[in-house]
């Protein structure tokens, strides 16, 4: 949908699981959830976290794919595997940074979030961001995250060395503007 | 004799529940992919009672797609609402009526299955009088059913018994606000909570009973607002709470004491506001005195620096809002525990508007509307009282009866079930209830039923309550009837008729009718159906609290929902009560009413030192009868957990997994244990939506709130100990 862009934001999210329960009903994979859910750590905290696949520029399920059976449309979104060229042998599950993508055993095919192509591309909304009751999960123009939320969106990431620049925005606190997760980053040695 | 025909798990093989993963066909079929038509109608789920769109093909339910032009929910759903759609053409479903013999149920014809119905409840009216038959309705229910139902049992039985599994439910808050506001509805539309400054959650555990409440709150934290949460489990909403108070079970009226007490002796009070609205601040006032801060923290297990900071949070607030839910309402004080909350809503002149009051959160899909018009034992149409003499004849002549021939006040849920224990109640019809799940201290239901000397149930799966059954007259699913419901916000919404009953199963609407012309009784359940009932509510309920007489089903799919009051068809609707301060009383003010402690009724000693509490997990609705069978919906919650801390776990030995055995003054069951630091050390939790040795209403005590009639659900004694396996 043109003008809207998906926001990630976990301190919303309440566990309900409603995101993966919708999502296997989308027509693509009727019957299996692509949304990533943790219960953070159960004994400890109530906490829990809903991701769906954050799009990268570049991203490195492609990268590393020994078959070229991942592709990312002009529209910025990176398909699944394309069944005829994956081999099924999970270098993306690997080396993805978020670990997004799922191998489907019984298909030896990698499958991932796709943002409900089958929806974004005839003006509909992904079916996680739009039954989200929490909207943890949130697919809205940028003007409306702006005027609505305390957070501001990022979608820049660094992992060690690696920077990662997606398509999907995480929200995070208003000071920040990159997400990082490795000590290296807050490092001073090896700064160019 | 009433016990179930053959072993309940000869039942259960037969009846289910057997869960559905898929819809009709498959998740690859064809079919499935292309609907015929999408119907915009509401989940069957909760009071929230969301916006949804089903998708129908061939007279089958076969998926959903989100409605995100209806305001309440903008297409927002929880699990359950994703899943509801798989109860169509599930294999457990009822398609004839059933008759009890020897072997089980068999099929049976309408004119059989309908005529045994009348003949055996006149029988028993004949030789035991009236009142020795008694009608159990649903909360979930649309409002002409439950209307239907209210004028079935008093003019077609004549009985003063019927009462409804509502009683379970919101009861404690309708009997607070009723006399506290002359009216039982929440004060606002939920479009207020984003508005507030403070929201203070009492014993509601939004993120799973009313999940899309969730985005209210949140929407009012993005603008700044303060979340206060009380409750002795850390609910999933409880991580963005400013303040949590991790109130000790049975104790949140001493809690909202000690916070009026801190706001009076600090001068906090709303001088003006309480001069001008109210009544009776001077008696509450001096009751809040012995609740200091330090007894309170003692009391409440709450630290006292956290009460102060929550009293002066809210009463510092401009606009603050005070939600709760059956954590405040299921007690034997539940009645006291409401009015406390809104005497301190009262007392800091939070009312009447934008952003503000106390609000209850309805649990039942149409707990609101329900409750309104005639199931429940001691009210007629419009919310009014059976006992005023003035709509006692109002409803009559909507009924062509006289005034004398409506029965007065009868027993509650939970008093009809001990009345049939006791052998009075000779006779019941219940639809919509599954009371041997839902009703506390199940071993002493399962003894009631076995008594019945006919038992008929109305209901569209077998139920655990009727294995019991003498009949079971095979009725409808929510979206196999169309009708009305009210949401927790006051909305009124029409519910659409998606699909016909599949195989024999009929509408209820039409079963309920035709019991009452067999029994002879025709003349006045004329309908063919339900917008003639509704017209006919219209004009029962015109003139009354909660009058409809302004409502059609057009206008509510105009304007996508009316709030009632809206006493006639240019009336906007209400949907914030109260405007100015000003209640429904005749004189226009609200009363504060007086919060005397009581005990729980099954105190924690030394044989029974921890709090069990109960309550509903977020894939599972009440008794569980649909949502056990929902396949997605049972893989999230599979079986029941004993939740404790690891404080306690510790003092049995018990980890994550490991089966405990909980023992009460009732019974005892064995359940797995979840230990987490997320309960208070004092306090194990049991989801309550499954039966027989799984059932946490196995443990729970019948003791009810002495006006209410609510059971004590919150709060029993118990004692655990490690099991084996089982």
């Amino acid at each position: 949908m043109f003008g809207y862009e998906f926001y990630i934001d976990p301190s919303r999210c309440i566990g309900c699981q409603s995101c993966m329960k919708a999502c296997e009903e989308c027509e693509t994979h009727r019957g299996t959830s692509m949304i990533n859910f943790d219960f953070i750590d159960r004994p400890e905290t109530i906490a829990t976290a809903a991701y769906v696949c954050f799009h990268c520029e570049d991203p490195t399920c492609a990268q590393v794919c020994p078959a070229d059976a991942i592709k990312k449309g002009l529209d910025g979104i990176v398909q699944s595997a394309l069944e005829p060229r994956c081999i099924g042998c999970s270098n993306c599950v690997l080396a993805c940074p978020f670990g997004i993508p799922k191998m489907q055993v019984k298909q030896e095919q990698m499958m991932k979030c796709d943002m409900c192509y089958d929806r974004t591309s005839v003006g509909k909304k992904p079916m996680c961001a739009t039954v989200c009751p929490s909207q943890a999960l949130s697919y809205v123009t940028p003007e409306e995250i702006a005027r609505g939320r305390r957070e501001k969106p990022t979608n820049v990431f660094y992992f060690g060395d690696q920077k990662v620049t997606t398509k999907v925005f995480m929200m995070v606190p208003e000071d920040v503007d990159a997400v990082s997760v490795d000590v290296v980053d807050y490092m001073w040695e090896g700064r160019p | 004799m009433a016990q179930p025909p053959v072993p309940v798990d000869r039942l259960a093989d037969q009846y289910g529940p057997h869960p559905s993963h898929t819809p009709v066909g498959g998740w690859s079929h064809e079919a499935t992919h292309a609907p015929d038509r999408l119907v915009k109608t509401h989940c069957c789920f909760c009071g929230q009672q969301c916006g949804i769109q089903l998708k129908v093909r061939n007279n089958q339910v076969i998926g959903f797609e989100p409605w995100e032009d209806f305001p309440f929910n903008n297409g927002m759903l929880c699990p359950k609402g994703v899943k509801r759609y798989l109860q169509s053409g599930h294999p457990d479903r009822l398609l004839d009526p059933l008759m009890r013999t020897d072997a089980g149920f068999r099929p049976a014809s309408w004119d059989e299955a309908i005529g045994f119905t009348a003949r055996r409840l006149r029988e028993i009216q004949d030789k035991h009088g009236k009142d020795a038959v008694a009608v159990y309705g649903g909360a979930s229910l649309t409002t002409e059913k439950s209307y239907l139902l209210g004028k079935f049992a008093r003019v077609a039985l004549g009985t003063r018994h019927i009462d409804y599994n509502g009683r379970l439910c919101m009861v404690s808050a309708g009997t607070a606000y009723k006399p506290a506001f002359g009216v039982d509805r929440s004060p606002i539309p939920w479009s207020d909570i984003p508005k507030a400054d403070v929201v203070l959650v009492v014993g509601a555990n939004v993120a799973e009973c009313a999940p899309i409440t969730t985005s209210y709150i949140w929407r009012c934290r993005d603008r700044g607002g303060k979340l206060i949460v009380v409750d002795p489990r850390m609910t999933p909403i409880t991580r963005n709470a400013d303040l949590y108070l991790p109130v000790r079970p049975g104790t949140d009226l001493v809690l909202l004491m000690g916070m009026l007490h801190i706001i009076l002796r600090d001068g906090l009070e709303d001088r003006k506001f309480i001069a001008e609205h109210t009544l009776g601040f001077d008696e509450v006032s001096a009751s809040a005195k012995p609740y200091d801060p330090h007894s309170v923290a003692e009391r409440t297990g709450v630290p006292a620096e956290a009460i102060e900071r929550a009293a002066h949070m809210f009463a510092k607030a401009d606009r603050a809002i005070a939600m709760h839910a059956r954590g405040l309402e299921h007690h034997s004080k539940g009645v006291e525990n409401c009015s406390a909350l809104i005497n301190l809503c009262l007392a800091t002149g939070n009312l009447g508007r934008e952003g503000c009051g106390p609000t209850m959160i309805t649990g039942q899909g149409n707990g609101q509307g329900g409750r309104e018009h005639g199931q429940k034992c001691d009210q007629l149409p419009g919310q009014r009282s059976i006992s005023d003499p003035a709509a006692r004849e109002d409803v009559a002549r909507v009924w062509g009866i006289t005034a004398d021939e409506i029965p007065q006040a009868g027993l509650t849920a939970v008093e009809i079930m001990e009345a049939v224990h006791r052998g009075e109640i000779r006779g019941l019809l219940s639809i919509c209830f599954n009371p041997l799940v839902s009703l506390p201290d199940a071993g002493f239901t399962r003894e009631a039923l076995e008594k019945l000397e006919f038992f008929g149930v109305i209901d569209f799966f077998l139920s655990e309550t009727a294995h019991h059954a003498d009949v079971v007259l095979a009725g409808s699913l929510q979206e196999e009837e169309e009708g009305v419901v009210t949401s927790a916000e006051g909305r009124v919404i029409h519910i659409q008729q998606a699909v016909d009953p599949p195989g024999r199963a009929r509408r209820d609407g039409d079963i309920i009718c035709d019991i009452a012309r067999k029994l002879g009784k025709g003349k006045f359940f004329p309908y063919t159906n339900p917008r003639e009932i509704f017209e006919e509510l219209r004009e029962a309920s015109r003139g009354g609290v909660a009058d409809y007489f302004g409502i059609t089903y057009e206008r509510i799919d105009r304007e996508m929902g009316v709030f009632w009051p809206c006493p006639s068809l240019d009336h906007p609707g209400t949907p914030r009560l109260f405007d100015g301060g000003i209640s429904m009383h005749p004189d226009g003010k609200c009363r504060f009413l007086p919060t005397p402690w009581r005990e729980s009724g099954d105190p924690v000693d030394a044989d029974f030192p921890v709090y069990l509490t109960t309550g509903r997990v977020v894939s599972h609705y009440l008794s569980g009868t649909q949502t056990r069978r929902i396949g997605g919906l049972v893989d999230q919650y599979p079986e029941p957990r004993v939740e404790m801390h690891p404080r306690l776990a510790g003092t049995i030995g018990v980890a994550t997994d490991d089966w405990v055995t909980i023992t009460t003054r009732r019974r005892a069951i064995t359940l797995q244990a979840s230990v987490v630091k997320t309960i208070r050390p004092d306090t194990v939790f049991i989801p309550y939506h499954w039966p027989g040795g799984r059932s946490a209403n196995q443990l729970t005590h019948r003791t009810l709130d002495p006006r209410s009639k609510i059971p004590e659900y919150k709060v029993s004694a118990c004692r655990l100990a490690k099991a084996d396996s089982t």
